[in-house]
């Protein structure tokens, strides 16, 4: 089983209907799967053994990655905000690739590497000139991988999540009906091709039959513009856009958004307020709340309009506080929640999320993290009410998750220690409204040092890490609080800066 | 036979990818499907003649086989001479 069966049976079904809208340029399902067989031709004569994509979106994203599916080739959307020298060892891991995108880049950086770079106009119109040199050709039966997405690495070296053709269609085929959208049907795309969020909009919305509009760099104000012009009717967005959309909106932007049936969220912690806004402004969509992993294809977990509009509407504190909720597991999905003796915790327990099915991959290029039973621990932690809805209370390892960026809490601390007046630091999330999650800090000075000035520490983590993970909050206190196993309590450092 | 093998009917347009099989005889309109189109066409079965429509899925009640249509036809999928039906899947909002 190959995805682009996907692009296929959308093309046979459809071959003239628009499928994507890239920079005012329509391509149909037939422009697609075309230039899909084209970019096939070039990554079978280019001999790489990936295909990777080092730009924002735009339709060399869908074609390559359909080309590469159907040569055999895993995937491999990179994050360009990287930094040099770390883009430089992923794409060292990955040689030789046929690489799209920054072509000046990828030659200053790994020119020595052996791939094969094409900008992204090259490759969008060689793919499309390009013909099978014979009508028969063989494609790859789909027994292998698929995507290659590496993960943020906040702990250590990003880790190469795989991602089977078996489990990116279990999750299509089980979750969206074919063909089952209008049309008049168009979802808007403001995720980047890198994250999972992103290749799971395209390969939904191509079986579904539904119009992707794309927007590269996302602004409230050409979002809005967007939704008008295109009279979209679905769309996702990040905790961190809806927050700026909705600032947007209060600050006089206007647009016609009447069409705009289904909004749906993901990839941080949605604050309350935002959402609560939300519904009142947006009084005619409905709101879908999604909790997915890169390792698990997407979606695994979703809070639906009506549980939004009900929680919205209620009185009941439980009933209102589903707000907050992740939903419940899809049907094609088993959920446990593990103590840390991996004992399968009961309703209201808080343990570590685990889930099970086709989608889930849990495979990594070095090693798979499923357990025998095929069961893959999500390193998240939360718990399932009586009512089967999931609550998320944070990763399992203190990740920070800021505006859907993952930053460890490691680093920062490990840049306050090198000012001469720290003795000890903890960093933690705090609560923002702006970012879903911010950093807050805790110091204590060292003996006989007057605590350092807050500007001269922000500049510090500035200086030498990105601007992101500068402290928004900063605590001096005596000491840290630790347990009995001299392990740092983080809960009580991140209650101590609510206060 | 393996997950993703497409089989084509011998009576119809029909086309299909199987998702999940065991030994019995996957047959469209009453015959045999196979990988390749025969040279002469079969007749259509007039029990087995209700159609495909694509992008469904149609199992067998023991959940043995799940085939998923790729091209639409006139026949309709059976496995040993048992009908098969269409999996009915409930839709989900779309979450991407």
């Amino acid at each position: 089983m190959n995805i682009a069966l996907l692009l296929e049976m959308a093309a046979e079904a459809a071959p003239d209907r628009v499928g994507l809208v890239c920079d005012g340029k329509r391509w149909t399902y037939g422009d697609l799967l075309e230039a899909a067989r084209g970019a096939f031709e070039l990554i079978q004569e280019s001999e790489a053994e990936y295909v990777a994509l080092l730009d924002e979106s735009s339709e060399a994203a869908v074609i390559a990655v359909f080309g590469a599916a159907l040569a055999g080739v895993p995937y491999c959307p990179l994050n360009y905000r990287l930094p040099d020298a770390d883009l430089g060892a992923l794409l060292g891991r990955i040689a030789p690739a046929l690489v799209i995108g920054d072509e000046e880049r990828v030659i200053r950086i790994a020119g020595d590497q052996g791939h094969t770079v094409f900008t992204r106009e090259e490759f969008t119109l060689k793919a499309q000139e390009t013909y099978p040199a014979d009508d028969a050709r063989e494609y790859d039966p789909g027994e292998g991988v698929a995507i290659q997405l590496f993960t943020s690495g906040t702990t250590a070296a990003p880790k190469a999540a795989i991602l089977r053709h078996s489990n990116l269609l279990g999750y299509i085929l089980g979750t969206v009906e074919f063909a089952s959208a209008d049309e008049s049907d168009a979802a808007l795309v403001v995720v980047p091709p890198y994250h999972i969020a992103g290749i799971s909009a395209l390969l939904s919305s191509i079986y579904a039959g539904r119009k992707i509009v794309m927007l590269p760099n996302f602004t409230p104000e050409e979002w809005l513009r967007l939704v008008e012009a295109e009279a979209i009717t679905n769309a996702f967005v990040v905790p961190t856009m809806l927050t700026r959309i909705i600032t947007a909106m209060e600050n006089g932007v206007t647009a016609e958004l009447s069409t705009l049936r289904a909004v749906a969220y993901g990839g941080g912690k949605m604050p309350l307020e935002v959402i609560t806004k939300a519904l009142g402004l947006f009084p005619e969509a409905g709101f879908t709340n999604a909790y997915g992993l890169t390792e698990t294809s997407s979606t695994v977990a979703l809070l639906g309009p009506d549980d939004h509009r009900e929680a919205f509407a209620s009185d009941d504190p439980k009933v209102r506080a589903r707000l907050a909720s992740l939903g419940k597991p899809i049907p094609t999905v088993e959920m446990e929640i593990r103590g840390e003796n991996g004992e399968v915790l009961g309703p209201g327990e808080p343990g570590e999320i685990y889930v099970r099915g086709e989608q889930v991959s849990g495979e990594y290029k070095e090693k798979s993290a499923l357990d025998p039973e095929g069961w893959f621990p999500t390193r998240d932690a939360g718990y399932i009410d009586e009512h089967g809805y999931l609550f998320l209370s944070g990763r399992a390892d203190d990740v920070i998750v800021r505006g859907g960026e993952n930053m460890s809490p490691g680093e920062i601390e490990d840049v306050l220690l090198t000012h001469p007046a720290v003795a000890d630091a903890c960093a933690c999330a705090i609560p923002s409204v702006e970012w879903g999650e911010a950093v807050g800090v805790a110091i204590v000075p060292r003996e006989g040092c007057d605590a350092p000035d807050e500007q001269e520490l922000k500049d510090l983590v500035r200086a030498r890490l990105r601007s992101s993970r500068v402290p928004e909050k900063i605590a001096v206190v005596g000491e840290l609080p630790y347990n009995e196993m001299g392990k740092l309590l983080r809960r009580k450092v991140k209650e101590l800066l609510a206060e | 036979m393996k997950p993703g093998t497409r089989l084509k009917s011998a009576a119809c347009d029909t086309e299909v990818m199987v998702i999940r099989a065991a030994d019995g005889t996957i047959e469209c309109g009453g015959a045999p499907m196979g990988e390749a189109k025969p040279d002469e066409a079969a007749p259509l079965s007039a029990d087995f003649s209700a159609g495909t429509l694509m992008g469904k899925r149609y199992v067998d009640t023991d959940g043995k086989y799940e085939l998923l249509c790729v091209k639409p036809g006139k026949g309709s999928l059976s496995v040993d001479g048992v009908a098969l039906v269409v999996k009915d899947a409930k839709p989900l909002p779309a979450s991407d």
